[in-house]
């Protein structure tokens, strides 16, 4: 995984971009999180926030002309917050002398010079004061901040004004009142000598002092740099009014000046350049999504008395009106992205570290391995973050790297391995026929789920095409694929690559979206169609079984998301059998049914989740067109048929068709094929072992379910338990328990004697190789 | 286990008919081997892994050694 790559895939995630209101403030006040306090009604705490900001909050709360209003996303959704009167709030019911910021206690050898005590001045003096510099403040009038003392709309009580002014104080201020810098005594040339920088603060009015050579422009006033509000000369800073001119007074611009000033000079004193990482500096527009059409409209709570403010009890529900803006499209929609708690940003990051450790506990490895790589995150995304591509390769990487859990795969990957062996695979031209000028490739979970629908399937492909259909039964990879195991994949690709040469590269049919997907992604050269659009394309057979169906609602694979033709082929032939399906979002944006990825292989809960989630959507029966979704469906209950039940299915309720579990799968697979050979090609069967019987209970079956331990494997057990006598005899229920270890894992099967077979009481295993002497 | 004594043996090894009791056993999983006390076969060391031990401890030890 490059570096460079994570990095640019970080960035497109937007969740840790600021809300509107903050980007859109001057100082980038955290208004989100005094909304989050005050809606608790945590005065205190959102006073906090303001403080931090603000250097003079009483006054400042007052007076600021909230551009942050102007942005903020309520507006979308009823009125924008008040969000100063807000601010003032938690002033007017939270204050607190000793949460204000305190003063850093090392002292810096540094001297400041701020000429002015207007706002961005004072801020300025109190910024640096803050970080230990040493700070004169020359103001010609007798007061500090005399425009605020002036303020009439409406005016400031002196108490309060005197209240933020013992800031001054606190940070240890020399302010020089009645001191006109430009008169004999005090000059800006000797600032410029007694200081190590000036801070020009000068108000509207142009510079008189021109005992230096400051650059100015047409009215008399300093040329400032608007990033670093560095002047012409290299010591002089220059903000606030001075820059903007008479017409205008903005108290949060001004603010904004001096803050940003003092960054400057302090940026000077460490050596540091003045320009770099300035980007965000003042207002700017945010990336952040905010989806406000979910939002009920709700107008402003308007102070009772405008003149006292919010009582507190208004400002909790003006706060409560704060949706607050996040993005979490992709975490909405997923039950993998909102189970770690976090958002992809922070799981990029987590997921990258874990690759680069060398020694250490790989703990995000099952995170990489839940994404079912169903691609909805990136379709919600407004940035679109593939997601699940990320996912995947983070798991090629650790399969290279050898830190690929075993226990996620091996299951599945087994199973593969039973689908592209011979008690499944094969690949014949039609019967009659030496040429192939179509080839149906089923799939290996739609034959494990409805062996007979692929035979008659095949039947009818066979009839109404001509050139010759031929069949191909085996897994197209896609395990392999999900599970990083790349040389899996491709050797399950060369084969089937091969064996279409061999056959005349024939138009490939696929009856599953999965491998339809890894056929269109990964095999380019492969002609490939989907039966639904083929069928849709020849119609449908005569379908003569009237039922009275219950409406139903259509469950897309996630893996047909971009397939626009096929979504609408099935819905066409859903039409033409009479269901006029109940759409349970726009297709392009449908969930996964627990299985994308193996993921219900890695983390079995998440998957449950994921599936009855969807499973939620609609209290309607589900139709869909995945072997793999129906059988998850039925495993947890909803009832749900597949398209093809519709089609060739001979059961009343299709919708009630069980789970075939994986036992199960594996066994009709292999039926499916002995059933081909003997009654299509006329062929002998594979050999079918002479199996004992195994009494298994429902209740025991749906454990080795969960337990992913298959009938064979205690089949494998059980007869080597008896051929070897390695078991062991438990006195107290006379039954006996024996393990086998054909591969990875040891199984262990609790059977008595019943009749000619067996009775199966427990199974489990485990992946630890026990004792040295016992059989593996 | 320490009544055990007192009571007739619940696992008796099919192959040599005989009670299995505690002892050592090797365990081993990626590389990494342990000694544990099991009920194995005194004779031919055939050894019983109850479904607690192997669903329980055992499981959470496979998952840590995964990790590394």
């Amino acid at each position: 995984m490059e570096r460079q790559r994570v990095q640019e895939l970080e960035a497109q995630c937007i969740e840790e971009q600021p809300p509107a209101c903050t980007a859109g403030c001057p100082i980038h006040l955290d208004v989100r999180g005094m909304m989050d306090h005050l809606r608790k009604g945590d005065f205190a705490s959102g006073f906090g926030i303001v403080a931090r900001f603000l250097p003079f909050p009483s006054i400042v709360s007052r007076i600021c002309d909230h551009p942050c209003e102007l942005v903020c996303k309520r507006a979308e959704a009823g009125e924008p917050l008040r969000i100063n009167d807000a601010e003032r709030a938690c002033v007017d019911h939270g204050f607190k002398a000793s949460a204000l910021p305190r003063p850093q206690r090392a002292q810096r050898k540094r001297r400041i010079a701020i000429v002015g005590a207007g706002l961005s001045g004072l801020t300025a003096a109190v910024d640096l004061g803050m970080k230990g510099y040493e700070t004169v403040v020359f103001e010609a009038k007798p007061e500090v901040l005399g425009r605020i003392r002036d303020w009439k709309r409406p005016p400031l009580p002196a108490s309060l004004i005197e209240t933020d002014l013992e800031v001054l104080k606190t940070v240890g201020i020399v302010v020089r009142a009645n001191t006109s810098v430009g008169d004999d005594e005090v000059t800006i040339a000797s600032l410029v000598d007694d200081f190590d920088a000036i801070y020009l603060g000068l108000g509207s009015r142009p510079v008189l002092d021109h005992s230096i050579d400051l650059q100015l422009d047409e009215s008399g006033r300093a040329v400032i740099d608007p990033l670093t509000f560095a002047t012409s000369h290299p010591k002089v800073f220059a903000g606030g009014c001075h820059r903007y001119g008479p017409a205008v007074y903005s108290p949060i611009m001004s603010l904004h000046d001096g803050r940003y000033a003092a960054m400057s000079i302090d940026r000077m004193f460490q050596g540091a350049s003045l320009s770099a990482n300035r980007e965000t500096q003042g207002p700017y527009q945010t990336r952040l999504f905010t989806k406000t059409s979910v939002y009920t409209a709700l107008p402003a709570i308007v102070p009772a008395e405008m003149a006292q403010g919010y009582s507190a009890a208004e400002a909790v529900e003006e706060a409560s009106r704060c949706f607050p803006c996040h993005c979490l499209e992709c975490v909405k929609v997923c039950e993998y992205l909102a189970h770690y708690g976090s958002y992809p940003k922070r799981y990029i990051r987590e997921i990258y570290n874990n690759d680069c450790i060398v020694m250490g506990a790989h703990k995000t490895n099952r995170m990489a391995n839940t994404c079912s790589l169903c691609g909805l995150c990136e379709a919600v995304c407004p940035e679109h973050l593939p997601m699940a591509g990320f996912c995947q390769e983070a798991r090629q990487s650790m399969v290279q790297k050898g830190k690929m859990q075993s226990s996620f795969h091996d299951f599945p990957l087994r199973d593969m391995a039973f689908s592209n062996s011979d008690a499944f695979a094969m690949a014949r031209h039609q019967p009659g026929s030496t040429a192939s000028a179509f080839l149906f490739f089923p799939g290996c979970q739609l034959a494990a789920s409805s062996p007979d629908h692929v035979a008659a399937a095949y039947q009818y492909l066979g009839e109404r095409l001509s050139g010759g259909v031929g069949l191909m039964l085996g897994c197209c990879g896609a395990p392999a694929h999900w599970g990083g195991r790349e040389d899996l994949f491709q050797s399950a690709l060369g084969t089937i690559s091969a064996q279409w040469n061999d056959m005349g590269r024939p138009a490939i049919i696929t009856a599953c979206s999965s491998c339809y997907r890894v056929f269109k992604d990964n095999l380019p050269d492969l002609p490939v169609s989907s039966i639904w659009s083929v069928l849709d394309e020849i119609g449908l057979p005569p379908v003569t079984l009237g039922r009275n169906l219950q409406p139903l609602a259509i469950h897309d694979p996630c893996t047909t998301r971009q397939e626009e033709a096929v979504q609408k082929s099935v819905r066409n032939l859903l039409n033409h059998l009479g269901v006029s399906p109940i759409e349970l979002n726009e297709p392009g944006l449908t969930t996964c049914c627990g299985f994308g990825g193996l993921m219900s292989f890695a983390n079995p809960d998440v998957a449950d989740k994921t599936v009855d989630r969807r499973a939620k959507d609609s209290d309607a029966d589900y139709v869909t067109y995945c072997a793999m979704c129906r059988d998850n469906f039925a495993r947890r209950g909803k009832p749900a048929m597949h398209i093809l039940d519709l089609v060739f299915g001979k059961t009343e309720n299709p919708a009630a068709r069980e789970d075939p579990g994986f036992s199960r799968r594996q066994e009709n697979r292999a039926r499916l094929k002995n059933m081909l050979l003997r009654e299509v090609w006329h062929e002998p069967m594979i050999d079918e072992q002479d199996l004992p019987e195994l009494n298994v209970s429902p209740k025991v079956h749906a454990l080795a379910e969960k337990r992913l331990i298959l009938l064979s494997e205690v089949r494998d057990v059980i007869a080597h338990a008896e051929t070897t006598s390695e078991k062991i005899r438990d006195s107290k229920s006379g039954h006996f328990i024996a393990a086998f270890r054909p591969h990875a894992v040891t199984y262990w099967v609790e059977y008595s004697l019943e009749g000619e077979g067996f009775a199966v009481h427990n199974v489990y295993s485990h992946r630890m190789k026990v004792g040295t002497d016992q059989p593996s | 286990m320490s009544d055990e004594q007192d009571q007739a043996p619940q696992f008796i090894c099919g192959k040599c008919n005989i009670p299995l009791s505690m002892g050592k056993v090797s365990v081993a999983y990626m590389g990494n081997s342990f000694e544990v006390d099991l009920l194995r076969c005194p004779q031919c060391n055939l050894v019983l892994v109850p479904e607690d031990l192997a669903l329980g401890k055992m499981l959470k030890v496979e998952q840590a050694l995964e990790e590394k």
